[in-house]
């Protein structure tokens, strides 16, 4: 491995969801070999531009990791492994993909709502986002209603993502989106809502564009909100 | 020959007896053993009793001649004293052997028992009558006579199934073409043939063991190759039920023991019928019956190879049949096995059978109650552990299977914990790093117990709907198995095998390609 260019030892690494030197891979013998954020910060240092670092390092590796967790060759631990070295990568690269005018896929506000302390599924949501290249704002959980809505406005985003696991906490979902149309800023973002007890129905009736059964699920809903 | 060993589960055993009350029981059954002593209808064993020092007189016992033979405690500890606490029971790939030994409560799961009935399950779609439109899939069960042809089937799908350590017969062979005389060759050949791990099965005739070892020393290479890799052994049920010694059996014991290979000295007391059905009573008798055997045995040949073998059952009061999954017969196997330890003999114990007549719900609760319990108890060898149903009138190979993912689950709550200095602190350090950021999820750090094996799988069969679909599932999957090819014995094994061993069947005739 140690004679493949750089942006391929990238790439390689991504599937094997090294994200730093001590994480061993599905292969034997990695660790203690850099793993991804060390290599993309190598890569900057040795003048490769940060688009092509994604390109090729992160994003089509990304695909392969999809396949394989699609046919059942990763699990979860897998797929978010390769994830987290694609957020962790994105974080070193964001600001030099600012300076070079490249933008991410639009910022994305998740949060458990208020009441709620469940984040497990949301935590998942956001490793896999942040590994899509969006620019995620985890408010983390128990997020109380105007700070949802505040964090909203002042970031411009695009997404809001909310979370419950309560039947009794869920109808804090259509407080957030009641409080979004008040303050005038439900027509500026797409709201995605997700928890075991939550559907379709459930978001229709509170006013969400989406409901996902998952992350997968809610990467699936990106793709066809994006067109 | 490296030392290869199948892995089994070396547990921390569950000890039911205390020290004093496995004491008690082992005064007990040599009390029993003096006074009444044991009927034995082989001349040839009382006079063997007789030279060492117990006390034997003539007598007739519903017609037949019979000796009463009391034997003193000092004989029996002496002779079980000299019986082998660690044994190698061998197998056609080596790595399948098994290392039995008294003092290392190593569990291994086999399968048993000569069962009649191989009962095959068929997935059929049903329709509502009130209602067309509402189906379900259910099994149709169908019986078949066990055959050899069955029983070769069987060694094959036991040979795939990886939680199964050692394969007894589990369907007996009929059929026109089945003789006494070619009995034992054929079930021996079927089996052999057709599975890689250890083989071990009652001998149907005597006579026949010349032959049954011969094949058996082709197949590991010649007659010192199958002494220190017993690729087969045998078992003998050497007493009938309350304190018979059976002629007919003990010449298989003299025979066997000669030969020089493995042998189980098995004894199957009913609690209620032919033994007391208290706990105390049962053991204190199936372990005199036990240790009456194995003193036998080293009375023909110190040092000869022997297993305890402990069946100990229950009887139902309602129509005095046997009960297998119930508490008692629990409580009576974990005892034996603390008896077996205390004598310093492997254990073959017993688990798994269901009085339940077809797959589902009470055979899972049935099997599953004994497996884990006698598992516990840090038995050697359990046998029975696989497709056995209406207690040991059925087997089914979907059944089987069944367990196999059952024994599986069994033997990985059983592993050893893994708590080491070095593993707690990189786990300490796991902890502190997801802390620190934040998603604050373990998930990525499971990988590296997935890949060194310690995360268990779900249930096998599980749907993934509100439908139970255990059956459907393995019925898929059990045809999936069975379509594998056969690990045969190479062409040459084979020929030479059916010139040198008389009567086998010519449809057994199958060679590795």
């Amino acid at each position: 491995m140690s004679e493949l260019p750089i942006l391929e030892k990238i790439a390689f690494n991504v599937i094997q969801g090294r994200v730093e030197a001590e994480d061993e891979g599905i292969e034997q013998g990695l660790q203690g070999r850099p793993g991804v954020l060390e290599l993309v910060q190598a890569a900057l240092d040795q003048g490769i531009e940060a688009k092509k670092i994604v390109l090729d390092g992160l994003s089509n590796p990304m695909e392969i990791v999809g396949a394989k967790y699609e046919s059942g060759e990763y699990l979860i631990p897998d797929m978010l492994a390769s994830a987290e070295c694609v957020g962790g990568a994105m974080d070193i690269l964001g600001p030099h993909l600012i300076d070079s005018g490249v933008q991410s896929k639009g910022t994305f506000v998740l949060a458990t709502v208020y009441g709620d302390l469940h984040d497990i599924g949301k935590n998942i949501v956001a490793i896999m986002l942040k590994g899509a290249g969006y620019s995620v704002v985890d408010l983390s959980n128990n997020v109380p209603t105007p700070k949802i809505i505040e964090t909203v406005r002042n970031t411009g985003a695009s997404y809001l993502g909310l979370s419950a696991l309560l039947t009794t906490t869920m109808r804090e979902m259509g407080e957030v989106i009641d409080g979004l149309k008040k303050e005038g800023l439900r027509d500026q973002v797409k709201i995605l809502i997700g928890g075991a007890p939550t559907s379709s129905e459930f978001a229709s009736e509170i006013g969400a564009d989406a409901h996902c059964r998952d992350a997968f699920s809610a990467l699936d809903t990106l793709k066809r909100m994006a067109g | 020959m490296a030392e290869a060993f199948r892995e089994g589960i070396v547990i921390k055993p569950y000890e039911r007896l205390s020290k004093d009350e496995v004491k008690l029981l082992d005064k007990a059954s040599m009390e029993i053993l003096a006074d009444p002593g044991i009927w034995c209808f082989s001349e040839r064993a009382a006079r063997l009793y007789e030279a060492h020092g117990a006390s034997v007189t003539e007598e007739v016992d519903s017609g037949a001649q019979c000796w009463r033979i009391r034997i003193p405690a000092g004989l029996v500890r002496e002779a079980v004293g000299k019986a082998p606490s660690s044994i190698v029971l061998g197998a056609r790939n080596p790595r399948n052997r098994l290392l039995l030994d008294a003092h290392v409560p190593r569990v291994y799961f086999g399968s048993g028992s000569e069962t009649n009935i191989w009962l095959e399950t068929e997935i059929e779609d049903f329709q509502s009558l009130s209602n067309p439109e509402y189906r379900i899939k259910a099994p149709r069960f169908t019986e078949k006579r066990g055959s050899a042809d069955l029983l070769a089937r069987a060694a094959h799908l036991c040979d795939q199934l990886e939680h199964l350590d050692f394969f007894i017969r589990p369907v007996n062979i009929q059929g026109p073409e089945i003789t006494a005389d070619n009995h034992d060759v054929n079930k021996f050949f079927a089996s052999l043939n057709n599975i890689t791990k250890h083989v071990q099965a009652g001998l149907t005739l005597r006579e026949s063991l010349g032959d049954v070892v011969h094949m058996a020393e082709i197949v590991a290479g010649g007659t010192d190759a199958l002494r220190q890799n017993p690729v087969i052994s045998f078992i003998a049920c050497l007493f009938k039920s309350p304190l018979q010694l059976v002629e007919d059996t003990a010449e298989k014991v003299f025979a066997i023991v000669e030969a020089g290979l493995p042998l189980v000295i098995s004894s199957s007391p009913q609690g209620g019928s032919t033994a007391p059905i208290q706990e105390a009573g049962m053991v204190a008798q199936i372990n005199a019956e036990v240790l009456a055997g194995i003193a036998l045995t080293q009375l023909i040949r110190e040092g000869a190879p022997v297993l305890y073998g402990s069946v100990p059952v229950r009887s139902r009061m309602d129509d005095l049949h046997d009960l297998y999954g119930c508490p008692e017969f629990n409580q009576y196997n974990i005892d034996c096995v603390q008896m077996a330890r205390f004598y310093g003999i492997p254990c073959y114990s017993t688990a798994g059978v269901g009085d339940a007549k077809v797959p589902g719900m009470q055979a899972t609760f049935e099997k599953l109650l004994t497996h884990l319990y006698v598992a516990l108890s840090g038995a050697q060898y359990i046998h029975y552990a696989f497709g056995l149903l209406d207690r040991t009138n059925v087997f089914s190979p979907l059944q089987a299977l069944l367990d196999n993912e059952q024994i599986g689950k069994i033997k990985h709550s059983l592993r050893a914990p893994k708590v080491d200095p070095d593993q707690v602190a990189d786990l300490v350090k796991t902890v502190r790093k997801v802390m620190a950021s934040s998603h604050r999820l373990f998930a990525r750090y499971a990988r590296k117990a997935i890949q060194a094996g310690d995360v268990s799988t779900p249930y096998l069969f599980e749907s993934k709907d509100h439908h139970d679909r255990v059956l459907e599932n393995a019925v898929s999957r059990l045809a999936e198995i069975e379509a594998r090819p056969n690990a045969h014995l190479d062409k040459g094994t084979v020929e030479r095998i059916y010139s040198e061993v008389p009567g086998l069947l010519s449809g057994l005739r199958k060679a590795a390609a």
